[in-house]
């Protein structure tokens, strides 16, 4: 009796193991599961919401937009653009007509990457507006790229004509130059060198001013034509 | 932002594993009292890196893309299976290695700075040869910083500390100098 | 007596045996997240949640999940807890989801919370385990938010976004960058020896003078 008190309990066998590793992974499955559907419209809804207000601020004076893509050969307008495919956003007014369009640009800064959206308008040629989605650069110095009101407001009406420039503050004169930060040369430069790329990226698959892609309305369908 | 050497150096440097983004601080200060096993562990944390970031890179293109919820359990399994074959690996190949690095071989498993590197590349959506650049630097990285504070420590064993600092206090405001001191690495790339 | 039991588990976790200062565990999190405090309360929210569940689960079932797969099961559950904290955060606060990144899939690897498992949750009854992961998860509270309070007053002038001081203040910026991590908890740690240790000499105080009077 005592020995066998004493007897070491049975291993359990390997299916029960299994079975329980299986089990458990089920119900974490559909745990998981669960939640991402339930909170998939919330968060879909937060970043759509998200891209129209940074759009609609760099565009002065636009109320819709669309996203655009480039395929066969143009410029066409698409529900719902493909994973990585270079995208920008086209922003309408209120009547539906054509205002200019929301580029997204990125790449590195002083510290980290920095992401940014920009306005242009290609009738005038212009820079209209400057938002700094990503950024880690430094606290105090490079962050001014989005809390200095009076760094972003040089990009209000900035023209691209050859490309932009930045130059030390106080010497900016010309349409295309724009002041850098005192103390963030490095970070101003970069958000500078991003527009100028992300611009000679797109600049040859742009239509001519007047003959950008109309709104489509809700069916899809795009509205009455040019 | 497809510019490898920018990934490498930033990895290795500018954002530092441990002292830029305070991942894999338990090996960091659990560890860093011996310079041979900090290295050791070094070496083999990068090799565990480096196998992560190409079953991320696999899982998120083929597998994750249906299932993006799945991803943190994914992305789990891999690096305790990985841990495990390393384990199993070192074990046959050397066993006066495998005696060596003792308890510190599982404790991979849970270095945050394993998962951090899969996390990370996948949010900037790095592509194959990206994320195992991403991964060498990484690696290299964390080996550098393991190896500088034990160093260090190995150097304060012979200096008088006042009862009070000693252990992880000192050892974190080692760190906090060292992570000053990478700081200075910041715009070692800029191309302006 | 049950009841004293539970209070004793639940109050251990914040201050004798606090996670960050005592155990020193979970600091990967503890440093990246502090840089204000409205960031390290959101980590120690979704961190309590985490480890509250999953000791709930780990010690409801601690019978039935065999030796052999405990730490993969603890891990799984762990986990899930985990994504479910991820999803509901990127749903209700996408702004502060935003600053906290990629650190709220890293509370998986906090060693806090497997440890808590491992060590507590899989050998004691459900009710016991669930005070004691209040207790813990309530210490590294605590600890993020006396860090995360310390490096915003310093670094950036003010709490909860709320400026402290006049336009003349000159943040200490490094506070909320990298380093100031590290030196910050470096210094509480500091401050935590030091108390302990006047307790010690305090204690051996006492027991030297009834030695010394009897």
């Amino acid at each position: 009796m005592i020995a066998d008190a004493r007897k070491p309990p049975a291993a359990p066998s390997s299916l029960r193991l299994v079975m329980t590793l299986a089990i458990a992974g089920l119900v974490s499955g559909v745990a998981i599961i669960g939640i991402y559907e339930t909170t998939l419209p919330t968060i879909t809804a937060n970043k759509a919401r998200e891209l129209r207000e940074a759009v609609f601020k760099v565009l002065p004076g636009v109320t819709r937009m669309q996203a655009l893509v480039y395929r066969d050969g143009r410029i066409m307008a698409v529900p719902e653009p493909q994973k990585d495919e270079p995208v920008v956003y086209g922003g309408y007014d209120e009547q539906g007509d054509f205002v200019g369009y929301a580029m997204p640009g990125a790449g590195p800064g002083f510290q980290d990457t920095i992401a940014l959206l920009y306005g242009y308008l290609p009738g005038d040629k212009q820079v209209v507006g400057m938002e700094i989605l990503e950024s880690r650069e430094t606290p105090g110095l490079g962050d001014k790229i989005y809390k200095d009101a009076a760094f972003v407001a040089e990009f209000s009406a900035l023209s691209v004509e050859p490309e932009i420039v930045a130059v030390k503050k106080g010497t900016g004169s010309q349409a295309n130059q724009v002041d850098a930060i005192t103390g963030a040369t490095i970070s101003s430069k970069a958000v500078v060198r991003i527009i100028n790329e992300t611009h000679a990226a797109w600049i040859e698959q742009l239509p001519a001013p007047g003959t950008e892609p109309p709104l489509a309305d809700a069916t899809g369908n795009a509205g009455t034509g040019q | 932002m497809d510019n490898l050497p920018w990934i490498f150096i930033s990895a290795l440097l500018v954002n530092n594993f441990v002292l830029t983004y305070f991942l894999g601080l338990c090996p960091f200060l659990g560890v860093s009292n011996s310079l041979e096993t900090s290295a050791r562990l070094g070496l083999a944390t990068t090799f565990v890196m480096l196998v992560t970031a190409v079953c991320a890179w696999v899982l998120n293109t083929y597998v994750l893309v249906h299932a993006p919820y799945l991803r943190l359990i994914c992305f789990i399994v891999v690096i305790a299976s990985t841990v495990q074959f390393i384990e199993m690996l070192i074990k046959k190949l050397s066993p006066a290695l495998f005696r060596a690095m003792g308890i510190f071989l599982p404790l991979i498993t849970t270095n945050c700075a394993i998962l951090g590197l899969a996390i990370f590349a996948t949010n900037r959506g790095y592509g194959f040869v990206e994320g195992i650049v991403y991964a060498l630097g990484a690696g290299i990285g964390f080996t550098l910083a393991l190896v500088l504070l034990a160093g260090l420590r190995e150097e304060s064993e012979l200096s008088n500390i006042p009862k009070l600092i000693q252990g992880t206090a000192m050892n974190l405001i080692i760190a906090g100098i060292l992570s000053m001191a990478f700081m200075g690495f910041a715009g070692l790339f800029s191309t302006s | 007596m049950k009841k004293n039991e539970s209070y004793e588990e639940l109050v251990k976790g914040i201050w004798r045996d606090n996670p960050v200062f005592v155990q020193v565990l979970g600091m990967c999190p503890m440093l990246a997240v502090t840089n204000s405090a409205v960031n390290a309360i959101a980590m120690g929210m979704a961190t309590l949640f985490v480890l509250v569940g999953s000791s709930f689960l780990v010690s409801t079932f601690r019978n039935v999940i065999p030796k052999q797969v405990r730490i993969s099961c603890f891990i799984i559950i762990i986990a899930t807890f985990v994504t479910i904290a991820d999803y509901t955060l990127l749903a209700l606060v996408p702004k502060v989801h935003k600053e906290l990144g990629a650190f709220i899939p890293l509370i998986v690897a906090n060693c806090l919370i497997l440890g808590r498992q491992e060590a507590f949750a899989s050998r004691y009854p459900t009710r016991l385990a669930v005070m004691d992961a209040l207790g813990m998860a309530g210490g590294f509270l605590l600890a993020l938010f006396s860090l995360g309070a310390v490096r915003e007053i310093l670094g950036d002038g003010a709490l909860f976004g709320v400026r402290l001081f006049s336009e003349n203040f000159e943040p200490w910026i490094v506070m909320i960058l990298p380093p100031g991590g590290f030196l910050t908890l470096g210094v509480i740690l500091l401050f935590f020896n030091w108390f302990r240790y006047k307790k010690d000499e305090f204690l051996a105080d006492v027991a030297e003078a009834e030695r010394g009077g009897s």
